[in-house]
């Protein structure tokens, strides 16, 4: 580990927090339907939409009724989706002459795409044309982002309202997130990367004679655009197979950063809008810091780590750290960084190889997707998966004293403990569950890519990373069977929808009741004692439900690395 | 629930209309405009050949040019279509080893590299990322060290002073962005561009 490596640190952690008041400021106002700077520009497109639409933006919908709209909107853009990669030999924007995608792999890539995990069992710039890449991937790279955030914002407004039976309208919340929030966002950081680097442009793969005489063919393509929305969006799904190690999906240190950056800018910033919305922006830090402290432990557990290297590397004397499967532009520090944020949020993107990262180095965002990616997490996810905890800690906390729980005026009852029970524990069903499934058949276990226990990592990092909606890799396991594309997409849609309708039904039960004022009984919620029983629920719930796991992969992996045992 | 089929669908179609056409194709015309270069890909061009991209690198092997980072891309085997073969630096199939930590097979190779960079050098120390897979198979920089071990055979192999290699190694090395952000690095590349043209000097002179 080096100074410059932790400087560099500090400076992501101090942009990100510095943005989040005046993020979660404009978001409030967006949300709230008040006058934005943009508004002038952008209110006649968002009332175009609502008259094509034949939505009466005025007028609200129970939690019932949201999530019904919500999951409409989703079988749409799923049949859209798997409707385009099946014909895309047929439709324009596709230069290279790609093939239609097979059924089972365009299943596994419409559910992925469509649940924000944007796992990939194909490559991208050997499998989808122009076209796909654009109006099929990109759009469900926004959509699926604003359609988490309008359910984190249902959520909040659950805790906000009293006695209220609505929660929002889910069509003027997605319009409003896309057009106000990310499309400007968005547009700004696509002409950074442009400027870094990044190719933008609809022309064919570039043919070129190396100095040694050689073919090379460099694939290219409108990349900037999807990047910006890929990491604004906590989406991740690479334009090229190698992500955001490629070169051209990310040139250089500094588009690193604005991609680290725009990782978390959005989840961060919604802690602020739930403190807004609910009259005190404490309530909002506090949860921020409970995310912070599990953050800053796992950063600094992976860069010893990868600093650290591995036993075959230092038994010949070299140093410098584990660079197999990373960048010379970023790096030891730069990869495990970014390692960390993107599956803290629900990213995924990588800008080096996880698969290669040492035992422990690969453990920390194994773990942070099995946590549910509440640190920060996911936009929108992450602040409705964190609220599930915050139900939990609050609960916990009124059993040991015999109250009934209250959070930020609202009692918290059976009702929505259960509720939140049933989202957080779906999330190991499908990970543990499949993993158990898949290394006891054979045709699975052919899939993996390394021997050992680090096979039964890739597996077990799979199902951890397609059902937290993640969608980074062991990229040594072979995803593309039709095993693998049948049992991950149903654990992405299980993963994704079974946290969202407890969510919203938690929106809706709570949005109905009083607000209690606070007393002198009550446990307050914006300090540090309350910070800690939340990070102690969330690592003893996550640690008591995958343990046991983790000991057959990273962990007597670790063990066998340092005593030199090789598979 | 009829009542909302129709946003359903009409939001379907205006949102992929939007976000999936209007605005990537908008994005493409203002980066042509802005950075074309960039937004072409950075292509290389020497005497009106495209020689390749500044941020993609290419595979190295003889004598006269300095090497990149180990590459793990693969390509279609041309005999069979449904196995692979290796292809360093295919730049339309990036992808990095996956191999694991504890993993014999890549203790296996990297014994070996580092067997050959210690006959190649004896007197240096053998830096890291010569004998390690970059992420994206495509890296196109090495750290200084790594530019600098290769001096000794380059210098060898073209008949040049090693001070001059060297002064011409120093003069590409790219110090971290803004002083402070990502690492110090060599453009394999673009050093080796600047190699060729310090050979074409001297055999002018």
């Amino acid at each position: 580990m080096t100074i410059s490596g932790w400087a560099q640190i500090l400076i992501f952690c101090a942009i990100v927090v510095a943005l989040v008041p005046p993020l979660g400021w404009y978001m409030t106002r967006v949300f709230s339907g008040e006058r934005t700077p943009l508004t002038p520009v952008l209110r006649p497109v968002e009332i175009a939409f609502y008259r094509l639409a034949g939505v009466d933006e005025t007028r609200e919908q129970d939690w019932l009724t949201y999530t019904i709209g919500m999951l409409l909107f989703h079988v749409a853009g799923f049949l859209l989706l798997y409707g385009l990669l099946r014909l895309q030999n047929l439709l324009p924007f596709n230069p290279q002459e790609m093939a239609a995608m097979p059924p089972d792999l365009s299943f596994n890539t419409a559910a992925s795409f469509l649940t924000n995990t944007n796992w990939q069992n194909y490559g991208g710039e050997s499998t989808v044309s122009y076209l796909i890449q654009m109006a099929g991937l990109t759009v469900h790279n926004f959509v699926s982002a604003a359609a988490g955030i309008a359910i984190a914002i249902a959520l909040i407004r659950g805790f906000a309202r009293a006695s209220a039976r609505t929660v929002g309208n889910f069509w003027v919340d997605l319009v409003r997130c896309t057009l106000y929030v990310l499309l400007p966002i968005c547009v700004i950081i696509t002409l950074f990367l442009v400027w870094q680097g990044m190719p933008q442009t609809l022309g064919p793969y570039v043919e070129a004679t190396t100095l040694e005489g050689a073919k090379q063919t460099i694939a290219v393509g409108p990349v900037a655009s999807q990047v910006a929305i890929k990491m604004l969006g906590t989406n991740g799904g690479g334009f090229f197979n190698a992500n955001a190690a490629h070169p051209f999906e990310n040139p250089t240190a500094l588009s690193n950063l604005v991609q680290m950056v725009a990782i978390f800018a959005l989840g961060a910033a919604l802690t602020n809008v739930f403190g807004r919305m609910v009259g005190d922006q404490r309530q909002g830090w506090a949860i921020l810091a409970a995310m912070g402290v599990l953050f800053l432990v796992g950063v600094g557990v992976t860069y010893w780590a990868e600093a650290a290297g591995t036993h075959t590397l230092n038994a010949l004397g070299l140093t410098g750290g584990n660079m197999e499967g990373k960048e010379t532009r970023f790096g030891i520090a730069l990869s495990a960084l970014f390692a960390v944020i993107t599956t803290a949020a629900s990213c995924g993107a990588v800008n080096a190889m996880h698969d290669s990262f040492t035992a422990l180095g690969g453990m920390i965002p194994m773990v942070n997707m099995q946590l549910g990616e509440i640190i920060v997490g996911g936009v929108g996810a992450g602040l409705y998966g964190m609220l599930m905890f915050v139900v939990i800690a609050v609960f916990v906390a009124g059993l040991m004293v015999g109250r009934t729980p209250e959070y930020v005026g609202k009692k918290i009852e059976a009702r929505e403990v259960k509720m939140a029970m049933l989202a957080i524990l779906c999330l190991p069903l499908m990970m543990l569950g499949w993993t158990a499934v898949a290394v006891v058949y054979p045709p699975a276990v052919a899939s993996m890519g390394n021997a050992g226990p680090h096979g039964f990592s890739e597996v077990l990092y799979a199902y951890s990373s397609q059902t937290a909606n993640n969608g980074s890799a062991f990229a040594g396991l072979t995803g593309n069977t039709p095993f693998y594309n049948l049992t991950g997409g149903i654990a992405m849609l299980v993963g994704r929808f079974f946290v969202i309708i407890p969510a919203l039904a938690i929106a809706g039960s709570l949005a109905a009741k009083k607000i209690v004022p606070a007393s002198a009984g009550t446990f307050p919620t914006d300090g540090g004692l309350f910070v800690g029983l939340l990070v102690g629920v969330i690592v003893i719930v996550g640690g008591l439900t995958f343990f046991p796991a983790l000991a057959l992969g990273p962990v007597v992996e670790q063990a066998a690395m340092s005593a030199g045992d090789l598979f | 629930m009829l009542r909302e089929l129709r946003p359903a669908l009409v939001m379907t179609v205006t949102l992929t209309v939007l976000t999936g056409l209007a605005y990537p194709l908008a994005m493409t015309g203002l980066a042509g405009v802005l950075f074309p270069s960039q937004a072409a890909g950075s292509l290389v061009v020497v005497d009106g050949n495209v020689v390749g991209s500044s941020l993609i690198g290419q595979s190295f092997t003889g004598e006269r040019y300095f090497h990149g980072r180990l590459s793990a891309t693969t390509a279609a085997d041309p005999a069979d279509a449904t196995k692979t073969v290796p292809a360093p630096y295919n730049a339309s199939n990036s992808m990095g080893s996956n191999l694991g930590p504890t993993s014999k097979a890549l203790a296996d190779r990297l014994g070996d590299d580092f067997a050959a960079l210690r006959k190649e050098n004896p007197a240096a120390r053998v830096p890291v990322d010569l004998v390690t897979t970059s992420g994206s198979g495509l890296d196109p920089e090495i750290s200084p060290d790594a530019a600098l071990f290769q001096v000794p055979r380059i210098a060898q192999a073209r008949g040049l002073p090693e001070d001059q290699v060297r002064r011409l190694v120093e003069a590409q090395v790219e110090p971290p962005q803004l002083g402070l952000i990502g690492e110090p690095r060599v453009n394999v590349l673009a050093l080796n561009l600047a190699l060729d043209r310090a050979g074409a000097r001297a055999a002018a002179r």
